[in-house]
C-alpha cells in the first residue's frame, strides 16, 4: 500500500518535470560514462603492468673499447649482484641477428648496418623490475660499460598517456558530476515546490520524516539509476565497436579488455548514480523542507 | 495536559518579544480562547505547542511531554496527538472532502481499510455526511472548515489547536463550527482556539486568556471578549 503510494509519487514526479528529468538523466549518464571508461582504463594499465613488467629487460651495453679484463670483471658484478634474476649475454653476432630479423621489412636499412656498429650486450632480469633505480646507481661506474638502459622507461611514457587520458576522463567526469548533481539539487527544488501543500500537511498531521522524503529521494534514485544504465550502455557499446572492431590492431598491444571488467561497471556505475543521487536530494530536502 | 512555564519568544531581528515571560496552565478536556489584538503574540503560542518554533526562553509541556527538549526526530510522532485547524483550511485542493481526510490518515501509515472504515464516520460527525465526493472549491467555505476539522479530528488527538478559525466565515458559519468545535471538546478532547472574534467569545463563555505586547493582562473562567 504505502510501497505502491511512494512508487506513484516517484513517477508522477518524475513527469512533472520531464525535460529536466531528460536533462539530469543525460548528463548523469556521460559522466557515469566517464568514470567507468577511467575506472576501465586504471584496471587496464594495472594489467598491462603486470604483463610487460614480467618481461621487462635491462640492457647493459658494453664499450666499443672493452678490454677482456672488463668484460670478465662485468659478468662478475652481475653474477654476485642479489637484484638480478637471471642475465644472457648477447654479442656482436648475436645482435645482428636479432637486429637483420627485426627490420627485415628494410633490407637497405639492414645493409648499411655491419656487426661492428652494433655493441655487445648484456641482457639481465631483475628481481623486482621495480627496483632498476638501485641496480643502475650499483653498477653505473663498473668500467667498461657505456649505456644502461631500462625497458620500464619506455613503457613507463606509454603508461604516462594511459594516465593522463584517464586523468581528462575523471575532470569530465567530475564536471558533468557537479552539472547533473545541480540538476538534481534543481529537480528536487521543483519537486518540492510543487507539492508544497501535500508537505505541508504531511508536516501538520505528523508524517514521519522519511515518508515525507522518500518519494523526493527516490526520484533522484531512479533518474540515477536510467543514467548508470545508459552510461554502462556507451561503455559497452564503445568497448565493442571501438576496441573490438576499429582499433583492433592496438587492443593486441593493450592486451585485450575482459568482458568480467566491463560487466563489472554496472553494479559500480549503478552504485554510484544512485547513492550519489540520493545524497544529493537528501541534503537538498534538508533545505526545503524544514521539519 | 499544556503547561508553559516563563516562555519567551523572540524572533529573530525583532526588536521586542512576541512572548514575555508567559506562564499558563491548561488542563484536559478545557475549552481556552487567546485572544488580543493583531500582533499580541496569540499565533505564537500555537506554532510553540505544535513545535513549529522553539522558545527562546522557558519549558513547554505537551501532553506530559517536554517539547522545548524533544529531539527532532520524535517530533512527527508527538503531532499526531494534536489536531490543528486554520483560517485558510489548508486543504489539498486536488483532493475530495474524503480523500482530504483519507490523506491524513495514510501519510501516517493507517491502511485504506481503516480510513473507510473512520473517514465517513467524522465527515458524518461535522455534518458533511454526503458531500465526502466534493471538491473543496464545490463546497462553501464553512464547508471547507468542517473538512479540515475533520482532518484535524479524525485521528482522535488530545489536543485541537485552532488558529482563527473563524476567520474567513461569516458570522452564522462561524457559531456552526464553533457548535463543531464545542461538540468536539464534550467528546473531552482539549481545545484551544485562538481568535479575535468577540461575538464569539462573549456567546461561548469559556475560559478567555488575553494577551497584549507578549504579555498576559487576563486569565478568566467563563469570560467575555472585552
Amino acid at each position: 500500500m504505502r510501497f505502491k503510494y511512494v512508487l506513484n509519487e516517484v513517477l508522477v514526479g518524475l513527469w512533472r518535470n520531464v525535460t529536466m528529468t531528460i536533462a539530469m538523466i543525460i548528463t548523469m549518464s556521460v559522466s557515469l560514462t566517464m568514470l567507468g571508461a577511467s575506472v576501465l582504463m586504471y584496471m587496464q594499465v594495472d594489467q598491462m603492468k603486470n604483463y610487460y613488467y614480467g618481461e621487462i629487460e635491462v640492457s647493459i651495453f658494453l664499450r666499443e673499447d672493452v678490454t677482456a679484463a672488463q668484460r670478465a670483471s662485468i659478468e662478475q658484478v652481475l653474477s654476485t649482484n642479489p637484484l638480478v634474476a637471471e642475465k644472457t649475454y648477447e654479442s656482436r653476432e648475436q645482435a645482428y641477428e636479432k637486429f637483420q630479423v627485426l627490420w627485415r621489412d628494410s633490407p637497405d636499412f639492414v645493409k648499411s648496418v655491419t656487426p661492428d656498429s652494433l655493441p655487445e650486450s648484456w641482457r639481465v632480469k631483475l628481481k623486482n623490475p621495480e627496483q632498476y633505480a638501485e641496480f643502475n646507481a650499483q653498477i653505473e661506474g663498473t668500467p667498461g660499460i657505456q649505456d644502461i638502459v631500462d625497458q620500464r622507461e619506455l613503457l613507463d611514457k606509454v603508461f604516462k598517456i594511459f594516465n593522463a587520458i584517464q586523468v581528462m576522463a575523471l575532470v569530465v567526469a567530475g564536471f558533468m558530476a557537479l552539472a547533473a548533481l545541480l540538476l538534481v539539487g534543481n529537480t528536487i527544488q521543483v519537486a518540492a515546490y510543487s507539492k508544497r501543500r501535500e508537505v505541508a500537511v504531511m508536516k501538520l498531521v505528523g508524517a514521519s520524516n522519511w515518508f515525507i522524503q522518500a518519494p523526493f529521494v527516490l526520484e533522484a534514485v531512479v533518474a540515477g539509476l536510467i543514467g548508470a544504465i545508459l552510461g554502462f550502455v556507451f561503455i559497452f557499446v564503445g568497448k565493442v565497436v571501438l576496441l573490438d572492431g576499429r582499433l583492433q590492431a592496438l587492443t593486441n598491444v593493450l592486451t585485450p579488455i575482459p568482458d568480467g571488467n566491463v560487466w563489472l561497471m554496472l553494479p559500480l556505475l549503478a552504485g554510484v548514480g544512485a547513492g550519489v543521487s540520493a545524497i544529493t536530494a537528501w541534503i537538498t530536502l534538508r533545505f526545503y523542507l524544514k521539519v | 495536559m499544556i503547561q508553559l512555564e516563563n516562555v519567551t519568544k523572540t524572533y529573530p531581528k525583532a526588536s521586542r518579544p512576541s512572548l514575555d515571560d508567559v506562564s499558563v496552565g491548561i488542563e484536559k478536556g478545557e475549552f481556552v480562547f487567546f485572544i488580543g489584538p493583531s500582533g499580541s503574540g496569540k499565533s505564537t503560542i500555537i506554532k510553540l505547542l505544535l513545535h513549529e518554533v522553539a522558545p527562546s526562553r522557558g519549558k513547554v509541556v505537551v501532553n506530559a511531554k517536554d517539547v522545548t527538549t524533544m529531539r527532532s526526530w520524535k517530533i512527527p510522532h508527538f503531532r499526531r496527538s494534536i489536531g490543528c485547524v486554520f483560517q485558510d483550511f489548508r486543504l489539498l485542493p486536488n483532493r475530495t472532502a474524503y480523500e482530504n481526510v483519507a490523506f491524513a490518515l495514510e501519510v501516517i501509515g493507517k491502511t485504506k481499510a481503516v480510513a473507510r472504515r473512520v473517514v465517513p464516520e467524522v465527515l458524518e460527525l461535522v455534518g458533511l455526511g454526503g458531500k465526502e465526493h466534493r471538491y473543496p472549491h464545490e463546497l462553501s467555505g464553512g464547508e471547507q472548515q468542517r473538512v479540515a476539522v475533520a482532518r484535524a479530528f479524525v485521528n482522535r488527538p488530545l489536543i485541537l489547536l485552532a488558529d482563527e478559525p473563524t476567520g474567513n466565515l461569516d458570522p452564522d458559519t462561524s457559531i456552526e463550527i464553533m457548535r463543531l468545535l464545542d461538540r468536539i471538546n464534550r467528546t473531552g478532547t482539549t481545545v484551544v482556539m485562538v481568535t479575535h472574534d468577540s461575538n464569539i467569545v462573549n456567546q461561548m463563555r469559556r475560559r478567555v486568556i488575553e494577551i497584549e505586547s507578549g504579555r498576559i493582562v487576563r486569565d478568566q473562567a467563563r469570560g467575555v471578549y472585552g
